[in-house]
């Protein structure tokens, strides 16, 4: 009896028709040799090797279904195949971004005084020198960094309380007011406000009022709130509207007032969502670009002062000493220069992003649960 | 706190409930006056070049000849992206809410929010400095090749700068704002449509086409709208990326140019009339996104009222 039940299981009308569940290896395992095989006739890569292999693999796995176990299977295979795929090409651009930045971006942080001091002074000589006779590669984005920091800090003084007190109407008193849903539908909209007409706003509001040419970093940090408030408006009132009724109502019921329950009960609980989302603002504006282009011009000084003068920051010297080099003959020490302010800004973005997150984990409520 | 008199109290809280509410509204109504006032602003200052005599305006043509060309590239540019992205995107999200083992999920939503975290100028210079070089083979190859087709064009650009190359960049910028919310759209596809395929003997792909797609479509639609829009606006993966030129037709020679990157490269040393003139683009823009914005946060609200996930 045992001896002929084996074989039956094997062939069990259950399983018959459908592919070992081994196939995907083997077809994998079959495809990555085909490719390579493929490759070494017209010249090897990697990049190709990964492509032509994806190709075979799903290829392979969908016509050994379709003959197998038909042609509804073979479908479903094949949109796997395409989803998976297409999750797999979305990371190339990520990881090609990063590895671009981290490997032309390292010289020219290492280089000494990258950091520490600013373009003041440095022309096309040098950089022609730094080329032709090997001399040490001279300026740095110190300027920039103040300038970044200084237009971001001013940019979060302006946009936070504007923006937290919206969510805050928005929660506590709009109920559904026409007045609330116009708010909430216009930060929306705002949302999607492109960042050089947000510069292109404030330099013309600017131009207006104080006087035409007006160009210093607090105009770029009112270009940069207008970016900012809305994302703040989104994530603040996302986290209050979380906040359970039971403590809003709880704390009305010892006869505290409304607005130091907002203060007192409602933000605490949700402060480490709010924080978190702020923090994700000040990353997205960070690196913002084309609005600093029009409101602060460039500079290559050091300049603190955000209400007079051009200012410099991270991308804008990025973008300028990619597009005008220093010195145009010999544009390689800007690139240096350009990629170490990426891999800095870059940094800086990644550091925010995970503060962010960790905001949100260390400074969650604690339910008791 | 340590005040003891009942009454001093009271009239203390009274007084901070009406500031703190003043307050809100005042902040609300702040961002209503500020749209509007993107809105003044721009018509203010960009007023002297709607009404200037057509030959002060740069090429000497008017405005409208002025613009036009930027019009038409801007869109080149925002197609191309979105032809490349949406399908992607689709793909990326559906892998994340109904393929990717629960686990990992969450997890692989952030590797790609990573994407959009990344700054465009940083974009800018990858598309530059990387993209462009490798690429341009293919557009020799799609020169010879497909060079019957208008848009196929040669000769390709030995530098592979082209609009095409623009194109692919904005597309990997608008992957993950399309991916996050076409993802939440099909997070919420009701859980008893999926089981009721699946019981009927569904494979997962006729499941995810019977009943996540059609749950999701006008998510997807208004996704792409706000990716459009996005899209639109970028300025500096363009204006890095393209090496701009008049209108034509090939995808593959440089050429085009989009209204934000016109606006990014002239601006800083624009003056007088050029100002107003560039003034008058950035509205022109302006109004083409909102327009294209608040059709997507409508399509968005519509559905949100009747899907009644929420």
């Amino acid at each position: 009896m045992t001896s002929t039940l084996t074989p039956v299981r094997k062939r069990s009308a259950l399983t018959k028709g459908q592919l070992p569940k081994a196939a995907p290896y083997i077809v994998l395992a079959v495809a990555l040799v085909l490719g390579a095989a493929i490759l070494a006739l017209i010249g090897f890569n990697a990049f190709g090797w990964g492509i032509v292999s994806a190709i075979l693999f799903a290829a392979g796995l969908v016509g050994w279904s379709l003959v197998v176990e038909g042609s509804r299977k073979a479908k479903d295979k094949l949109a796997t195949c395409l989803v998976v795929g297409s999750f797999l090409v979305a990371l190339l651009p990520l990881f090609s971004v990063i590895w671009t930045v981290l490997v032309n971006g390292i010289p020219g942080l290492l280089d000494p005084g990258f950091l520490s001091t600013s373009m003041n002074g440095v022309t096309g000589a040098f950089d022609n020198k730094t080329v032709e006779e090997g001399a040490p590669l001279v300026g740095g984005i110190y300027h920039a960094f103040m300038g970044t920091l200084l237009i971001t800090v001013l940019a979060t003084i302006i946009s936070v309380p504007v923006g937290l007190l919206t969510a805050i109407y928005l929660v506590e008193y709009g109920e559904d007011r026409p007045l609330a849903r116009a708010i909430t539908f216009f930060v929306d909209v705002m949302t999607g406000i492109p960042s050089i007409v947000a510069g292109l706003f404030a330099a013309a509001a600017f131009f207006a009022v104080v006087g035409p040419g007006t160009k210093t970093g607090a105009v770029a940090a009112v270009a940069l709130s207008v970016l900012m408030i809305p994302v703040v408006v989104r994530s603040s009132e996302e986290m209050l509207k979380i906040v359970p009724n039971e403590l809003r109502e709880a704390a009305y019921a010892l006869g505290v007032r409304k607005w130091r329950t907002i203060l007192k009960v409602v933000l605490p609980t949700a402060i480490s969502g709010i924080a978190s989302g702020i923090t994700l603002a000040i990353a997205r504006v960070i690196g913002e670009t084309a609005p600093i282009l029009v409101t602060a011009g460039f500079a290559t000084t050091i300049n603190t002062n955000v209400f007079s003068g051009w200012m410099a920051s991270l991308p804008t010297f990025i973008y300028t000493q990619i597009l005008n080099p220093t010195s145009p003959s010999n544009p390689d020490p800007s690139s240096v220069r350009a990629w170490g302010a990426a891999l800095v800004l870059i940094i800086l973005v990644m550091l925010l992003n995970l503060g962010a997150r960790l905001i949100a984990r260390i400074f969650s409520p604690k339910t008791g649960r | 706190m340590t005040t003891t008199s009942l009454t001093k109290s009271r009239g203390a809280g009274r007084a901070g409930d009406k500031v703190f509410s003043a307050a809100t509204l005042a902040a609300g109504c702040l961002i209503l006056a500020v749209l509007f006032g993107v809105a003044l602003f721009l018509a203010i200052q960009a007023f002297p070049a709607l009404v200037a005599p057509a030959d002060k305006i740069q090429g000497g043509e008017g405005f409208f000849t002025y613009i036009w060309p930027l019009v038409i590239g801007t869109l080149i540019a925002s197609v191309i992206a979105l032809v490349i992205a949406t399908p992607i995107a689709i793909g990326v999200a559906l892998f994340i809410s109904h393929y990717a083992p629960r686990k990992l999920a969450s997890g692989l939503g952030y590797v790609v929010d990573l994407l959009a975290a990344i700054p465009s100028v940083i974009y800018g210079a990858w598309g530059v400095a990387f993209l462009a070089k490798e690429i341009s083979p293919a557009y020799d190859w799609l020169a010879e090749n497909m060079g019957w087709l208008p848009i196929f064009q040669g000769p390709a650009s030995a530098t592979g700068k082209t609009i095409l190359t623009a194109g692919i960049v904005l597309a990997v910028m608008v992957l993950p704002i399309i991916t996050s919310l076409t993802r939440e759209i099909f997070l919420q596809t009701p859980k008893l449509h999926e089981e009721a395929a699946l019981a009927l003997g569904a494979t997962r792909w006729e499941m995810v086409r019977m009943t996540v797609l059609p749950f999701g479509r006008p998510g997807i639609i208004s996704a792409v709208m706000l990716g459009l829009g996005r899209a639109l606006g970028e300025t500096m993966a363009v204006a890095l990326v393209l090496s701009s030129g008049a209108l034509t037709a090939s995808l593959i020679q440089s050429g085009n140019q989009t209204i934000a990157a016109e606006i990014a490269l002239n601006f800083p040393e624009a003056s007088g009339l050029k100002v107003s003139t560039l003034i008058a683009a950035g509205l022109v823009l302006f109004v083409i996104t909102l327009g294209v914005n608040m059709i997507a946060r409508g399509i968005i609200a519509r559905h949100k009222e009747f899907s009644g996930a929420n």
